[in-house]
């Protein structure tokens, strides 16, 4: 951490920041203006940018499911051709997985964990913001394949040998398989900052089991992310040498095993959907108690249930190829490992429902998407243990039946929590609350839109529609209440409903940038510690590191339990623990520079990557620049010597003021 | 990665930020490794007409190639011994011994390469060389990483001052130095020595 303290007679806490340096280029100091953002490497401001990048790619990745249903709203459809409707779906499911939900959570993660944990940045700010750049330029780059020959066209999970140059000769697949690897760096060095940041930099007092349980939840997701991402890099290497430099893996005429990418794929993807649902776990698991006024019920069972869908999410990957031939004894022993998972996710549910029960409820929007994710992640589970049955399973692959239950859980369950997560943080990222009368709108639009989207799929898989078909005929349509184009129909005007109420939020957001009223400090009377500082909080978060005695220690700051009628009375507000936080203020806090060589760095990556592509000589530019980054990077001081922290302690305030700039 | 948890504060597990950095990472690596090996045993025999194994390789040549490696880790742990007694010249002594190590291995396994393709076994030839030339190739190329970062240090000392602890820098690369050797182990032992 790259925070030093020292004992200083200043009242007002200061930020100093180092200018010396030894690297290649001057370290910038105190950047101000669009530098403020490019060079940053303080864990909120990225934590938005991951936030902002995502919503982009929600947009995207929304406007290519809207011309898949558009495809598909009747029989005979001539929105796209059947090129272009692989690569739709192929790219929807890329950027609503690797591009909107994945970084989303990591946005959270960034901007939360280390005010829940009462830190006062991540472990390793540098990587975090290099985290970032990969991100953005990796998906980028994934997307460009649109304008260079076409995008990927081998469906999200691009089985080999079907991805092969054979079956698919553009070059769509070579830059999402290089892309991935790229967002792949990206979320390991997010996940090694974030595990590292989470057992290191804890407040003092803060046990493992006195941690925020959306932290708890991020933590799970960081260790699935840091052993399934390794795997799928393995896979991607193994699909980009095939295509690019002439390696056999997937040529069956020299032997190959058609299920070795199967396998690969699924160890790293079903871990994956863990990694995309946990942080909604976690979010709702704030949000409920809040908007109770209880505590999580069973804390210990929903942190455990947590960790153990982190194990057991290992061991069941064969259950997506149950129909590829396994042989009777792995189908069944995956049949049964996929029964047994139900079982923590079920714990957990169990435990949200009883933190309602008997709760005073505040039916705010952030409560009502909770809600929403309890019933419809409900669905989705439910449609999911289904699955586990293999027999019946072997009926619904690939149709829509499937689709219909990624989606509720998906969608349901990870998407559902996000919005959750946005409504109840806003007003301490942003210190003002998004309109309630607004949310209130937004999030039946987006639960009437999805259910009308998504559960006529059900209906349309069981009635055999296959998955990634490009059109139906009026020939193959059904009778009456099993008839295909009137369930598609419905699946495409639920899928606009949907729309709407995304926009709403989006209008939300201006609306709320407008507005001047600004929220309160603790708007939400809420439990944990990232509550305890300002709104938006300071660039070092808090004024004095705080000891932890609670889990919830924030609650219990503002409350004790009176002896004698053992109900709760409140004894601090939360403006009076803040200004006593003030008083208390650390003399002299020192943040970590902002640097030139993340975004250098990462830079570099698509530019060799592009070269692995098209021309070896760029690729070696492109390991020029990241070689001088690294270097730069290692040169660079992470923490000043003493000579840059003689301060300018004439205008001591407690605005960011920064000093040393001399 | 030279941002430390020096400096006055006490991590939560009392390992620094870099060290446990390292270990974490090394974690994924294991899995990486695993794959990676994963593919060669299921390919390893899936000769198609090309060089089989036993054909091609010189187990006196790579025994001899993996002991110079397993010695470099013997230079790395006393490099980190002597960093934390604070001996410089030594540090940047063990340093050095362990990359010129590091280097000799992977020379050999240059050569090796050359000798193998010579004798038919090419990257497309069959699933078999494709595997192992992916599998070692990926061990050659963390090799070189640890050589390149190995240099840098000793660079960096002689020029200036470390940034962080130079002791917990050293015990941090040398944490991934060990880390290789011990998948070279298992390398050799899977590819080299059990026969197809």
């Amino acid at each position: 951490m790259a925070i030093i303290e020292r004992e200083i007679e200043v009242m007002a806490p200061m930020v100093a920041t180092p200018t010396s340096t030894y690297g290649v280029l001057k370290r910038p100091v105190a950047a101000t203006g669009w530098r403020a953002w490019v060079f940053t490497v303080d864990h909120k401001k990225l934590g938005l940018m991951y936030g902002v990048t995502a919503m982009f790619f929600f947009i995207v990745g929304g406007v290519e499911a809207l011309l898949i249903r558009l495809q598909l709203a009747a029989p005979n459809g001539k929105v796209l051709n059947a090129d272009l409707y692989n690569q739709m779906f192929t790219m929807h499911a890329t950027t609503m997985v690797f591009l909107f939900v994945m970084p989303m959570a990591a946005g959270f993660a960034n901007y939360f964990i280390p005010l829940q944990i009462g830190a006062r940045d991540v472990a390793f700010p540098r990587m975090n913001a290099l985290g970032f750049w990969m991100f953005l330029f990796g998906g980028i780059f994934i997307n460009l394949s649109w304008f260079i020959g076409g995008a990927a066209d081998g469906g999200w999970f691009m089985y080999a040998p079907n991805s092969g140059p054979v079956f698919s000769p553009t070059h769509g697949i070579d830059f999402w398989a290089f892309g991935l690897q790229i967002t792949g760096i990206a979320s390991l060095t997010g996940a090694i900052n974030l595990i590292v940041t989470v057992l290191n930099m804890r407040a003092p007092g803060m046990t493992l089991m006195k941690m925020p349980i959306f932290t708890w939840m991020m933590t799970v997701v960081q260790f699935l992310l840091l052993f399934a991402v390794p795997v799928i890099t393995v896979a991607l290497f193994l699909l980009s040498f095939q295509r690019n430099f002439g390696a056999r893996f997937f040529d069956v005429a020299a032997g190959a095993d058609p299920l070795l990418w199967q396998h690969l794929f699924w160890i790293f993807g079903h871990p994956e959907v863990y990694i995309l649902v946990l942080p909604s776990f976690g979010i709702v698991s704030e949000v409920l108690p809040v908007f109770s006024r209880k505590p999580l019920f069973g804390y210990p069972f929903v942190v455990f249930s947590g960790a153990a869908i982190g194990f057991v999410g290992w061991g069941v990957w064969a259950h997506h190829m149950f129909a590829s031939g396994l042989g009777p004894v792995s189908v069944a022993v995956f049949s049964l490992t996929t029964m047994a998972i139900a079982v923590p996710t079920g714990v957990k549910i169990i435990n949200w429902i009883l933190t309602m029960w008997g709760g005073k409820l505040v039916f705010s929007t952030a409560m009502k998407f909770s809600i929403g994710l309890i019933v419809l992640f409900t669905v989705g589970g439910l449609s999911g243990v289904t699955h586990s049955v293999a027999p019946s399973d072997t009926q619904q692959t690939d149709t829509y039946y499937i689709v219909a239950h990624f989606h509720y859980v998906l969608f349901g369950g990870g998407v559902l929590g996000i919005f959750s997560g946005l409504y109840y943080w806003w007003p301490k990222m942003f210190g003002k609350m998004l309109n309630e009368r607004l949310g209130n709108w937004n999030f039946w639009l987006m639960v009437i839109g999805m259910n009308l989207t998504f559960g006529p799929m059900h209906i349309l898989g069981l009635q055999g529609q296959p998955r990634r078909m490009y059109q139906f005929t009026e020939a193959r349509s059904g009778e009456g209440l099993f008839n295909f184009a009137f369930w598609n129909l419905v699946a495409s005007i639920g899928s606009f409903v949907l729309t709407i109420g995304i926009l709403l939020f989006l209008i939300n957001v201006v609306i709320t940038a407008r507005n001047p009223t600004k929220s309160p400090l603790d708007p939400w009377n809420s439990r944990s510690l990232e509550w305890m500082t300002s709104n938006p909080p300071k660039e070092h978060n808090f004024d004095v590191i705080p000891t932890v005695h609670h889990l919830d220690e924030f609650f219990h700051r503002k409350y004790e339990e009176d002896p004698a009628t053992h109900t709760m009375r409140q004894i601090a507000t939360a403006e009076e623990i803040m200004a006593e936080q003030e008083r208390n203020a650390d003399a002299h806090i020192h943040m970590p520079s902002p640097s030139y060589w993340p975004i250098v760095l990462a830079f570099g990556l698509p530019v060799i990557t592009f070269g692995m592509i098209f021309s070896h000589l760029i690729a070696v530019f492109g390991a020029v620049i990241v070689f001088f980054a690294a270097f730069g990077w290692a040169l660079e001081p992470s923490t000043a010597p003493a000579s840059d922290f003689e301060t300018n302690n004439s205008a001591p305030s407690t605005a960011l003021d920064t000093v040393g700039k001399s | 990665m030279t941002d430390t948890t020096a400096h006055g504060h006490t991590s939560s597990t009392g390992i620094s930020n870099v060290k446990l950095g390292m270990w974490t990472f090394l974690g994924s690596e294991c899995l990486l490794f695993g794959g990676l090996i994963s593919t060669y045993m299921l390919y390893r025999g899936r000769v198609t007409g090309g060089p089989r194994p036993s054909q091609i390789f010189d187990i006196p040549f790579t025994s001899v190639s993996s002991f110079v490696l397993l010695m470099s880790s013997l230079t790395m742990v006393l490099a980190v011994s002597a960093a934390h007694k604070g001996e410089d010249r030594k540090t940047n002594l063990w340093l050095t011994v362990t990359a010129l190590l590091g280097a000799t291995f992977v020379g050999g396994q240059v050569y090796e390469f050359t000798a193998f393709y010579n004798e038919g076994l090419g990257f497309s030839t069959s699933l078999f060389g494709s595997s192992f030339y992916t599998l070692t190739g990926f061990h050659g190329v963390h090799v070189t990483v640890g050589i390149i970062m190995l240099m840098s240090l000793v660079g960096i000392f002689k020029r200036s001052e470390v940034p962080g602890k130079k002791a917990e820098v050293v015990e941090m690369i040398g944490l991934y130095w060990h880390f290789v050797d011990i998948v070279w182990i298992i390398i050799f032992t899977l590819v080299y020595l059990i026969p197809v």
